[in-house]
């Protein structure tokens, strides 16, 4: 059994197909990462598959069954700046937040998940934050609580929007360990990427995707020049990181190994 | 005993409107109450004129349909692709106007006169009275009583998953709660309190007292319960520093509430610790002996 | 009967509709559509206050104080915004309903007084567009001459202003004074239409034939354009009907007949109307399955 399993699917808005005829299957206990260009619909595809989009045809299976948010199969991260970061709420709330849907309607949140909340916040690194105001905390910090309520939800399957956007490099580093974590414990991981320089290092698996898939495997087996140029239409620009300038290379990806 | 259910009428519509004011604050909705209290004098007419009487409840349900109606047709627009201000702009002006025509139109005689649904008249609340289990007290504080009961209950119900979709209703729908549902029952609640307070205070300053207080508490606050706590305390201070004050000086107590509240507000505007304009201006003058001393 | 006066109302709400047409395509354009809302609310203390001052209900005095607060009311509104975490709908909610209320206050005093008594400063709240004396009229052309004349004098510099701020100040253009000018103009028009229809129908006339017009163009000179034409064509419109039945309310008929248009816009113009758009998705869905089938 997939982990995830895309037949099929495409989105339209307005007059134009923003995803179209996506077929994608993702073994469990892989650290997926999403890359294409801007507009290729990296985020959309997230969304589709969480069933977030009315426009949308196709089909998606989670571990077997359709979506149902009743099974508390996927952990969600959505991009930081969905959220309005002046609410009046402190950091541990926001990770209490990722127990609602265990909570259950008419429910309170008890001791045990309190308990939970703030366990998920220390493994982040934020246990000192907890009565933070969520205003009064760095980009980096921020992020760090958003992926605490993911791991508050418990889940098998968890997505991750641009995590690592507007984040110091400890804190990128600090999501990356606990993501191989989440990996190492059997959960499958998407993120949805785009540095290309570090999807070596981070990813085991990789999709490429510009409006439908270009390609989707083991990284080392698809992540290579003639597959990224299909992705990002030739039009590249890289930066060799020894003498630090740009190399336009039309078509020339030396910077990738 | 009158000024006492004055009192009591205007410390109600406080504490209701504030209650209700924390979430459209924090769902950056203040102007869509503005829209809905405006349209409820369209629902109110309607309500009139198919039932001919000016009954409470059919007001209320009157007013009720004519609150989501107006939520409704601003999403409409705007998810086909009118920007968020114009789309409130355009739905309320244009039911106000429809509103203001069926008055004259078909109900000029009776007590249903513009000037009163917009502006209200706390004076009068004491006269009108009903009883029901022995217990009688002016109409409007029943209706008070009522929707802020109906409140007190949504929120009970409601409290985290009305918070977690106001937060990020991205990561809402993603566990599944169902935003729609609580967008709509929200609209609702807030017609409902607008058209119990509109009774005392009328339509336009309900809105001062659903925005003010809960901006003022807003500022003051870093968790919503304290903002909820804050913001019927100062609508209750609002209400009842505007009758003093509008005793006073002899003038419309429902005007004088809604400018009390906008002096608390300015008040905390100009002081609120951290942030307030003197506090930064002693902050930069201590920054400046800074960079003296070093 | 085009009577004398009928022809004077006539002019006038023709010349404020395109007055309030040109000025609520700029509005639109910022996303200020509600700010020119609160500013008309803010208006009704500056005439209450001005009244209480002066003692006399001459239309430019009253429309001096007028003009007075609702500048205040707008630079408060930025002022809210630029220093506290609270949004832009909360600062102009807050700055409507206060101004408002400060001004029924107002108006509760000037009421006591023996002169304010017969003032009919309440009308400014819902308007008398029929019942204007001529002298009232001929201010109100006046002013809707200079709201258009300015219009086209800085055209092409609140266009880019409002486009591209920064770009603006980079060719040095004096954005502030700029974004002065059209707050003052805005708020002339408010304060001059308000007399007609009222303060609360006043929104109507800035929100309305703007967000019409933008439904048909995607183009800022067609848009400006077809807003003015709409505009005045809803208070021409809207003062005949009126004129036809004793009883029905000026103010109200031009917002619904600006409405009226609004409503056949939405659903009939091309490429943005309801009818297009569903055709559109027809399309897409019908595209789509095309594929599918050829896919399995």
């Amino acid at each position: 059994m997939n982990a995830i399993e895309v037949s099929q699917l495409s989105v339209a808005y307005e007059d134009n197909l923003v995803l179209h005829d996506i077929n994608l299957s993702v073994p469990v206990g892989k650290l997926v990462g999403i890359i294409g260009p801007n507009g290729a619909g990296k985020s959309t595809l997230i969304k589709a598959i969480l069933n977030q989009l009315p426009n949308k045809t196709g089909d998606v299976e989670i571990l077997g069954h359709s979506l149902d948010p009743k099974n508390h199969l996927v952990g969600y991260v959505p991009q930081r700046n969905a959220v309005d970061w002046d609410f009046p709420t402190n950091a541990l709330d926001v990770v209490l937040m990722g127990r609602y849907g265990h909570i259950g309607l008419f429910n309170r949140p008890k001791a045990k998940d309190r308990e939970k909340a703030m366990k998920c916040l220390k493994s982040v690194g934020m246990g000192e934050f907890a009565n933070r105001s969520i205003g009064q905390l760095s980009g980096g910090q921020q992020q760090r609580v958003f992926l605490a309520r993911a791991l508050a939800q418990e889940a098998e399957i968890y997505f991750m929007d641009e995590p690592f956007v507007g984040v110091d490099a400890a804190t990128e580093l600090t999501i990356i360990n606990i993501l191989k974590e989440l990996k190492a414990k059997g959960k499958t991981v998407l993120v949805v990427h785009h540095d290309l320089q570090t999807v070596n290092d981070y990813f085991d698996w990789t999709v490429l995707l510009n409006k439908t898939i270009i390609s989707s495997g083991p990284t080392r087996k698809i992540f290579t020049k003639e597959n990224l140029q299909q992705a990002y239409g030739g039009k590249l620009f890289f930066m060799n990181e020894k003498h630090n300038e740009v190399l336009a290379e039309r078509g020339g990806l030396n910077a990738i190994r | 005993m009158n000024e006492f259910w004055v009192l009591v009428t205007g410390s109600l519509v406080g504490i209701t409107c504030g209650l209700t004011g924390v979430f459209l604050i924090l769902r950056k909705m203040a102007m869509i109450a503005d829209a809905i209290s405006h349209t409820v004098l369209f629902g109110i007419v309607m309500a009139f004129i198919i039932t001919q009487s000016l009954n409470g409840i059919w007001m209320m349900l009157g007013a009720g349909i004519a609150g989501v109606i107006t939520a409704y047709l601003v999403q409409v627009l705007q998810s086909n692709g009118l920007q968020e201000d114009a789309s409130i702009g355009v739905v309320f002006t244009t039911l106000f106007a429809v509103g203001v025509l069926l008055i004259t139109l078909f109900a000029g005689n009776v007590h249903l006169d513009v000037e009163h649904v917009l502006m209200g008249e706390i004076a009068f609340v004491p006269w009108n009275t009903w009883t029901f289990m022995n217990l009688t007290m002016p109409k409007a504080v029943w209706m008070l009583l009522f929707v802020l009961l109906i409140n007190i209950l949504f929120l009970l119900g409601f409290y985290k998953e009305i918070k977690l979709s106001t937060f990020d209703p991205i990561f809402a729908m993603s566990i599944g709660l169902p935003l729609v549902f609580l967008h709509y029952a929200f609209m609702t609640l807030v017609s409902f309190t607008t058209v119990a307070a509109f009774d005392s205070v009328g339509a336009v300053l309900v809105v001062a007292m659903l925005i003010v207080p809960a901006s003022t508490a807003y500022l003051l606050s870093k968790s919503i319960k304290r903002m909820i706590i804050l913001s019927m305390l100062i609508g209750m201070l609002s209400a009842i520093g505007g009758y003093y004050f509008a005793k006073f000086l002899d003038a419309s107590i429902a005007g004088m509430m809604a400018t009390t509240a906008g002096g608390i507000f300015l008040l905390v505007f100009l002081f609120r610790p951290y942030e307030g304009l003197l506090m930064k201006k002693r902050k930069l003058v201590n920054m400046n002996n800074l960079t003296i001393k070093s | 009967m085009l009577s004398g006066n009928l022809l004077w109302v006539l002019a006038g709400a023709s010349l404020l509709g395109v007055a309030s047409g040109l000025i609520g395509s700029f509005a639109f354009l910022q996303k200020q559509s509600l700010v020119g809302d609160a500013a008309a609310h803010a208006a009704l203390p500056g005439i209450a206050i001005s009244f209480l001052i002066f003692q006399q209900k001459d239309l430019p005095l009253l429309m001096l104080g007028a003009i007075i607060t609702a500048t205040i009311s707008v630079y408060l509104i930025q002022g809210i915004i630029n220093r506290s975490k609270l949004k832009s709908d909360a600062a102009i909610g807050i700055v409507l309903s206060v101004f408002f209320g400060a001004g029924i206050v107002l108006l509760t005093i000037v009421n006591q007084s023996s002169s304010g008594n017969q003032s009919g400063l309440n009308d400014f709240i819902f308007g008398k567009a029929a019942t204007m004396a001529k002298s009232d009229l001929v201010w109100l052309s006046g002013s809707a001459l200079i709201i258009i004349l300015t219009c086209l004098t800085f055209y092409k510099e609140w266009k880019l202003v409002i486009f591209d701020t920064t770009f603006a100040k980079g060719i040095g253009l004096p954005v502030n004074l700029l974004r002065f000018i059209l707050t003052a103009i805005t708020v002339l028009t408010i304060v001059t239409g308000i007399q007609a229809v009222g303060v609360i129908l006043m929104s109507a006339m800035l929100i309305i034939p703007a967000a019409t017009a933008r439904i048909w163009s995607d183009k800022l000179v067609t848009m400006i354009i077809m807003s003015a034409l709409f505009g005045a064509f809803s208070g021409a419109c809207g003062t005949l009907i009126s004129s036809l039945k004793t009883g029905l309310s000026t103010g109200p008929i031009i917002v619904i007949t600006a409405s009226s248009l609004f409503i056949f816009s939405y659903i009939f113009a091309p490429k943005r109307g309801l009818l297009v758009k569903i055709q559109q998705r027809r399309k897409i869905a019908k595209r789509v399955l095309k594929q599918e089938v050829q896919a399995s």
